[in-house]
């Protein structure tokens, strides 16, 4: 099972289900899930107890798997590259779903496009670079990091995508892009320390009209880079920043009685459901915080309020009180075409 | 009209929709789909920028094709054989306006306009030397009257001398800055000399013109968050992805994008007659990509997924062939490649009649390879039928007048065994209730209620500050990944 889909001429009953040498994603809850490569007498040991993996195999993708001592369960997902993203192990710091997608999209990836990626990094951008492209265009990506590059690619064959990329140790701010690329390329994907640098390469990769992205997590660096482009003649140059705000969904009681009473105000409403954890019981956690919301799935009906409280509480929602508020500046150029 | 061929978003005009109505034009279009997608080719779609985004047009460039910059009118020919990307500038005449192709850069704007700081490369240097303190606002600065620059004009003067006139009249020109000398040659340009950038329809480019322009149309989906959907969706080559597209045909073409003609797209409809995804057309799609977006009523597909988990209960009592159980599948049912086309208008409305053509269309054999291919026909039985059996490998809803719990309930169990999907909406409360839901149902993991947000800066030499205006809500996406019960 690759994570990247298949024709279905190529789908069999057996693609469906999980087979020795496949990845899942192992989800205990939200914010904890581990990719596990299925092997033959493998085993999985976690909180909720030992998981052989002989178990998994046959099984349908999405099931729940009980640990053999009855501690608990889990999931197991099949991956994508979002799953990856949150599972994978990082050997850098790595780029998030927000901008991801934004590259993806912004850079008008499709099948059939080929990318240019520096650096490497652990590949969280490059899963969904290659989902994008496959299965006829192809990523090219870069790494100065032998070990790193080396690790990558690990990565990318055990996740079926090494189809469509190439990883390839190289010191783009220095080099530049391989020439044997040059003008064939629809998108580059910068996140260099100095991509100025790598500028005058970009523009001998890039085919007409295609479009480069650089990510930077400083205003200086954007600047300058920003000035390197117009300087090449690079059309609508944009910069953005990206960010995603989660939201805590929730029951909560709002009083409609405004008479002066005896009655304080309860604090059952805003305190958060009681884990339920000892019957190794999941929460769905909605989101990064384990603490301070209430996904119970009995919509909080464990609560002193009781059953009958549950019926008049409304759904409310409102964004975790913790976020990224940083993550980097993305900045869009396109290639001119000539004249 | 000639002229009608094209969509204009302007902020006070109304959007006029013609593609569907037509046809002689639908047909140039569709035999002339360009090759690779960067030349501009006759017939094909495209986005026409005017202004930096000061007014974004679609246009079929079908013969005599024009499109009205300002009080001109300006004929579409020209810019056939140039690639997408390319710049022009509208230089009116005394018959209307014309394109001419020019540099893609803004360098070229003080060409032959006053003197140019050569060398001077910091503008911050100068900045300190000139300000506003002089200014006097008494309108007495320009010496030319609206009468010479009109007379100007229908002489047919050009664009660029007439904003040579202008600089050379005005009394405070040379004592502006450096910053509002360019600001003000940017404000005259835009009116005697307006540029147009050809931009070819993309997922991008549409869904950020129709959120400038006309957002209620794609109900208030800002880029971002079409890119979060594609995403979380987990789009790409091969994938079948289930789609409920009340948003004017911009997922389901979206979701097409990315398909690059490998895996199929299905636009269901729960209403008797099929909502419009008439953008499909804008995105200039070849024949292999459009034959991947087909449509297919929600009933048929619960019904076809109904069947089909029941007769994999029954197997293994019984080895049937399964097909009867499923009352939609028909015996002559073709390869999809083979199915012919069928034309958006002419969608059935009942799911009798559905399967009635369905059936008369499998039988005709005039399909011919080449022959142009109409994104959105119907699903085809074989089809049908694999998707009862696999599942989808994703939902994405975008349906704004819809609970999206009502919706979620009947199409989740479509997907295969974890299978992401994603529910968009320009509303947070409904969302709040809907992921409430699914928790309870236990349905689903990964369940995330999430906003994103964007905002974009002007980086500019000694100037690099965020946009002052900008979207303050790409509206809320949930998201998780299916778990069947079973």
């Amino acid at each position: 099972m690759s994570m990247l889909a298949v024709p279905t001429e190529q789908r069999s009953e057996k693609s469906r289900v999980i087979c020795e040498g496949d990845v899942v994603v192992v989800y205990e809850r939200h914010d904890r899930m581990k990719a596990v490569t299925v092997a033959k007498n493998g085993e999985l040991q976690n909180r909720f107890g030992v998981f052989p993996h002989n178990e998994w195999m046959g099984k349908e993708f999405g099931c729940q798997v009980k640990g053999r001592n009855g501690a608990g369960f889990v999931y197991l997902l099949a991956p994508t590259p979002e799953l990856w993203t949150l599972a994978l192990p990082h050997r850098t710091q790595i780029l998030y779903i927000a901008d991801i997608s934004f590259v993806v999209s912004f850079l008008e990836l499709r099948p059939g496009s080929v990318v240019l990626e520096s650096g490497t990094g652990s590949g969280s951008l490059t899963h969904s670079l290659a989902r994008a492209v496959a299965p006829t265009g192809h990523v090219h990506t870069f790494d100065f990091h032998e070990q790193r590059a080396n690790a990558a690619r690990e990565d990318f064959a055990r996740n079926g995508v090494s189809g469509v990329v190439t990883v390839k140790v190289r010191d783009i701010q220095g080099e530049g892009f391989p020439e044997e690329l040059a003008g064939c390329v629809d998108g580059v994907f910068l996140d260099l320390p100095q991509p100025w640098l790598a500028i005058p390469s970009v523009v001998r990769s890039l085919r007409p009209d295609g479009l480069v992205c650089s990510f930077s997590p400083c205003i200086e660096q954007v600047q300058r880079t920003c000035e390197v482009l117009s300087k090449h003649q690079f059309a609508d140059i944009r910069t953005f920043e990206v960010l995603l705000r989660s939201y805590e969904v929730r029951h909560e009681n709002l009083s409609t009685s405004f008479e002066c009473s005896e009655q304080t105000f309860s604090k059952e409403a805003t305190k958060s459901p009681p884990h339920k954890r000892q019957r190794g019981e999941v929460d769905e956690k909605g989101g990064p915080e384990s603490e301070g919301h209430a996904e119970d799935p009995n919509g909080g009906s464990k609560t002193a309020a009781g059953s009958i409280v549950k019926q008049s509480r409304p759904v409310i929602a409102r964004p975790y009180p913790e976020t990224k508020g940083h993550t980097g500046y993305l900045t869009f150029a396109r290639q001119a075409t000539c004249m | 009209m000639r002229s009608s061929n094209c969509i204009t978003l302007g902020r006070c005009k109304t959007l006029r929709r013609i593609m569907g109505s037509e046809k002689e034009a639908e047909k140039v279009e569709t035999k002339n789909l360009p090759n690779n997608g960067t030349m501009i080719t006759p017939g094909c779609a495209v986005l026409l920028d005017i202004n930096n985004g000061d007014k974004m047009t679609f246009a079929h460039l079908n013969k005599n094709a024009s499109v009205k910059i300002g009080n001109t009118k300006c004929w579409l020919d020209a810019l056939v054989g140039h690639p997408f990307g390319s710049v022009f500038e509208v230089q009116s005449g005394a018959k209307g306006g014309s394109f001419v192709r020019v540099s893609p850069s803004g360098a070229d704007l003080r060409d032959g306009l006053g003197e140019k700081d050569d060398g001077e490369e910091a503008p911050g240097d100068e900045v300190k030397g000139k300000d506003n303190r002089s200014l006097i606002d008494n309108n007495t600065a320009q010496t030319l009257s609206a009468e010479d620059i009109s007379k100007m004009r229908t002489e047919g003067v050009s664009g660029r001398a007439i904003m040579e006139a202008l600089v050379a009249n005005s009394a405070t020109f040379h004592t502006k800055t450096a910053f509002s000398q360019e600001k003000y040659l940017r404000k005259k340009q835009k009116k005697y000399a307006p540029r147009v950038v050809v931009r070819r329809p993309s997922a991008r480019s549409v869904c950020e013109a129709y959120f400038a322009k006309d957002p209620n149309k794609t109900g208030h989906l800002r880029m971002d968050m079409l890119s979060l959907i594609l995403s979380l969706a987990n789009v790409g080559g091969y994938a079948e992805v289930l789609v409920l597209d009340m948003l004017g045909g911009l997922l389901t073409a979206s979701v097409a994008e990315r398909l690059g003609g490998y895996g199929f797209v299905c636009s269901t409809y729960h209403t008797s007659k099929p909502q419009t995804i008439d953008m499909v057309r804008l995105f200039n799609f070849d024949a292999s990509t459009s034959s991947r977006v087909v449509r297919a009523p929600a009933s048929q597909l619960i019904a076809a997924r109904t069947a089909a988990s029941k007769f994999s209960t029954d197997s293994a009592l019984q080895e049937t062939d399964g097909e009867d159980c499923i009352p939609i599948i028909l015996n002559e049912a073709k390869a999809v490649s083979t199915s012919p086309i069928v034309d958006l208008e002419d969608t059935p409305r009942l799911e009798s009649e559905h399967t009635a053509k369905r059936r008369a269309q499998s039988r005709s054999d005039d399909f011919e390879p080449g022959k142009s291919i109409k994104p959105g026909r119907l699903a085809s039985e074989e089809d049908m039928k694999r998707w009862g059996r696999e599942g989808f490998t994703s939902l994405i809803v975008g349906a704004p007048f819809l609970d999206p719990w009502t919706v979620v309930k009947k199409l989740l169990p479509l997907l295969a065994s974890s299978a992401p999907f994603v529910i968009y909406h320009p509303y947070l409360q409904p969302l709040a209730e809907c992921m409430n839901k699914l928790q309870s149902e236990r349905i689903a993991v990964a369940l995330q209620l999430q906003e994103p947000w964007l905002r974009e800066y002007q980086v500019l030499p000694s100037r690099t500050h965020p946009n002052m205006q900008m979207s303050s809500t790409g509206g809320w996406a949930l998201s998780g990944i299916y778990i069947s019960k079973t």
